[in-house]
């Protein structure tokens, strides 16, 4: 059989469905624009594993392994971004998991930079087109099998 | 440091490598060449764990009540199998049953959430497959998960050693429980959100309907649960362990295992078989042959039975 080892090669023209999990971190309770992004992604015909409100890095990684998830979306409110955020792509990078993290929600605009400096693949903000979302979802799933 | 070859990769994922086992998981979702050898592979291990089935209507607290059921095992190494649908329209879906669960279960469940996807059927032969990667990495039990609404859907919650069928108040009389295909396949009546008003009630329709007859020496069980408290999954447990003892006792389990195989083979010839229709008529013969049906000198069903015969000769030598 071909080569099965590290994660299963995906590129976002793959026939099937790319694989999302999506998740709030922490006490943030804000969870409608989590919901629009679920549809959203569905609708743009991807598998979205919802595991919504008050999860933890660990278990984000547990969902991520046990799913064979292709990326990571975390939805942010409450201005924990520039702590959390970071702490999730190292946590990524920590179990040797192969996925790009996106984040979505209100993070300012001096901070993007710093987020993606982080490590984090994209950052959508509240005026985000559906089409700007999945867009960013893709395109984060290519970049991460092109370096791979 | 990945393990490579196929031996390594069981081996790793039944020493706890989630990873691995969530790519072997992929690889007989896909159902495409690999998942031959991996299913194969896995087939030589399987067979050693519980299969249960949970379905039920959406909403009637399924996810919640496996999750639970889960923990309650007291297994080392329960898994879960969570399936939801596709859109048709789109092919996305959205597997939220993880939100459910993670409350109650402890954190050595493997929970996998599997779509339906768009090929026909296809959903048959992957969940089969799945639960022999999970056995072979030696979980058990293993808990399959499907809304108890489609042919499908309910088919595969019924290919299990013990099948579940969760209702709640209010969701039909005893005329309803009897036209209800989901009804006949339960070994387990769970009656949940039972802190509601005419739950009893509930209960009474369902022992109606099993007086009128049930099918074999045992009789399925009726237990009231309320799911979001946890309330009566203790007694829910037992009558799963009661009918795992009778499925040994009476040699029902051996009955049911081989009838499930025997449908899982004709599930795959099937599917070969559909495969194998769409490419003949898109061939020069298929062609030919619907160009014959358009000049009305050859019926559509004379049409078919010709390329058939094509496929299969009609007396094989073995009948």
């Amino acid at each position: 059989m071909s080569e099965t080892s590290g994660h299963s090669p995906r590129s976002a023209d793959d026939p099937e469905p790319l694989r999302v999990v999506l998740a709030k971190l922490g006490f943030d309770g804000h969870d409608r624009g989590l919901k629009v992004v679920a549809r959203t992604l569905r609708d743009a015909g991807m598998e979205v594993i919802y595991l919504g409100l008050r999860q933890t890095t660990e278990s984000i990684i547990a969902a991520c392994e046990q799913e064979d998830a292709d990326v990571i979306g975390l939805s942010m409110h409450n201005a924990g971004h520039l702590t959390l955020a970071p702490r999730m792509v190292q946590a990524v990078d920590t179990a040797g998991l192969d996925v790009p993290v996106v984040i979505g929600g209100i993070v300012p605009a001096e901070d993007v930079n710093v987020l993606i400096e982080a490590g984090v693949a994209a950052v959508l903000g509240p005026g985000a087109s559906a089409e700007e979302v999945v867009a960013a979802v893709k395109a984060a799933v290519t970049r991460q099998s092109a370096a791979r | 440091m990945s393990p490579n070859s196929l031996d390594e990769q069981f081996e790793a994922a039944r020493a706890g490598n989630r990873r691995v086992l969530g790519r072997l998981l992929t690889m007989v979702e896909r159902q495409d060449d690999n998942a031959v050898v991996v299913s194969e592979r896995a087939h030589r291990d399987a067979g050693q764990a519980r299969v249960i089935g949970v379905t039920g209507a959406p909403g009637s607290g399924k996810s919640t009540i496996t999750g639970h059921l889960a923990a309650v095992s007291g297994a080392d190494q329960p898994a879960i199998l969570a399936i939801d649908p596709s859109s048709p329209l789109t092919g996305g879906a959205i597997l939220g049953d993880r939100i459910r669960m993670d409350n109650n279960v402890s954190s050595n469940t493997f929970i996998r959430s599997m779509a339906t996807r768009g090929h026909a059927g296809g959903l048959a032969v992957a969940v089969p497959d799945a639960v022999r990667v999970l056995d072979a990495a030696g979980y058990d039990p293993i808990i399959v998960e499907t809304v108890g609404v489609g042919q499908v859907e309910v088919t595969i919650a019924a290919a299990a050693d013990t099948t579940v069928v969760v209702v709640t108040p209010g969701w039909g009389d005893a005329v309803q429980a009897n036209k209800a295909g989901l009804l006949e396949v339960a070994d387990i009546f769970v009656v949940n959100k039972a802190d509601r008003p005419d739950a009893r009630g509930a209960r009474r329709d369902l022992e109606l309907m099993l007086d009128l007859g049930h099918r074999d020496d045992w009789r399925a069980p009726i237990v009231l649960t309320t799911a979001t408290e946890g309330e009566g999954i203790d007694d829910l447990w037992a009558e799963v362990e009661r009918h795992t003892s009778y499925l040994h006792d009476s040699g029902e389990l051996a009955r049911r295992r081989c009838r499930r195989r025997r449908s899982e083979v004709a599930d795959r010839i099937e599917l070969g078989l559909r495969d194998r229709a769409h490419r003949l008529i898109e061939a020069h013969s298929g062609e030919f042959a619907l160009d014959r049906v358009e000049r009305h000198e050859l019926s559509p069903a004379a049409a078919a039975q010709q390329l058939l015969a094509s496929l299969i000769p009609d007396n094989h030598p073995e009948d």
